[in-house]
């Protein structure tokens, strides 16, 4: 058991892992439930490249997996934002305004 | 294989672990509460695990490569419980139900009154 096999071991998990949520994306009741499931499919990537890069033997794509993880983040919230107020420049304070 | 080498296969195992029961947990738990521990799971656990295991394997690389992966792991371990905090409290304002635990309650304390009237 080299590490280049458990490295692709690794690999197969994640990406059932990656099916996994994409399915609950497309089943999910409500919109917090497809939310939810993109970002977990967004950390799953950031892991899923981080493995690949050592897999290739090519560590730099950990400058890809850094930016995929700041921009799953900001898209969370955005799109969380956008759910509850309908509008991505609302200041949270006018609430029975919605 | 080396000492490093073991000790990062372990922790990656563990990880995959994890991350496929965080996977399968986000398939078949039964409301959104609930899914959301179990991608909690595979944000905190599996990434940890994953990252740490790889961070094992550095020996030969650049010494910004375990930094960039300390990075990935601050950056995970920071945005992921915010943004599940924020979710969770958005699905609470717009009244997503729990669907776990409330309908046997509520049944056996009705067969309780139906049983106390008899």
């Amino acid at each position: 058991m080299t590490t280049l096999s458990v490295l692709t071991l690794v690999m197969v998990g994640v990406l059932v892992t990656m099916f996994l949520a994409l399915a609950r994306a497309a089943l999910g009741p409500t919109v917090f439930d497809r939310i939810l499931a993109a970002n977990m499919f967004g950390t799953k990537t950031v892991l899923l490249i981080s493995v690949a890069g050592f897999f290739t033997g090519r560590p730099e794509w950990l400058d890809l997996a850094i930016v995929y993880a700041l921009v799953n983040f900001a898209g969370t919230i955005a799109v969380a934002k956008y759910c509850r107020f309908g509008n991505l420049a609302h200041d949270g304070q006018r609430r029975e305004s919605r | 294989m080396t000492t490093p080498e073991i000790i990062s296969a372990i922790l990656l195992c563990l990880g995959t672990f994890f991350c496929v029961v965080g996977g399968i947990g986000i398939h078949r738990m039964p409301d959104f509460y609930t899914r959301t521990h179990a991608a909690s799971i595979t944000d905190t656990l599996g990434a940890g695990l994953l990252l740490v295991g790889l961070m094992f394997l550095c020996e030969d690389q650049h010494w910004t490569v375990p930094v960039k992966l300390g990075m990935v792991l601050l950056f995970v371990l920071l945005t992921s419980p915010t943004s599940g905090h924020a979710l969770v409290k958005a699905a609470a304002a717009e009244g997503v139900r729990w669907v776990t635990a409330a309908a046997p309650e509520s049944s056996s304390d009705a067969e309780d009154a139906e049983q106390e009237e008899a």
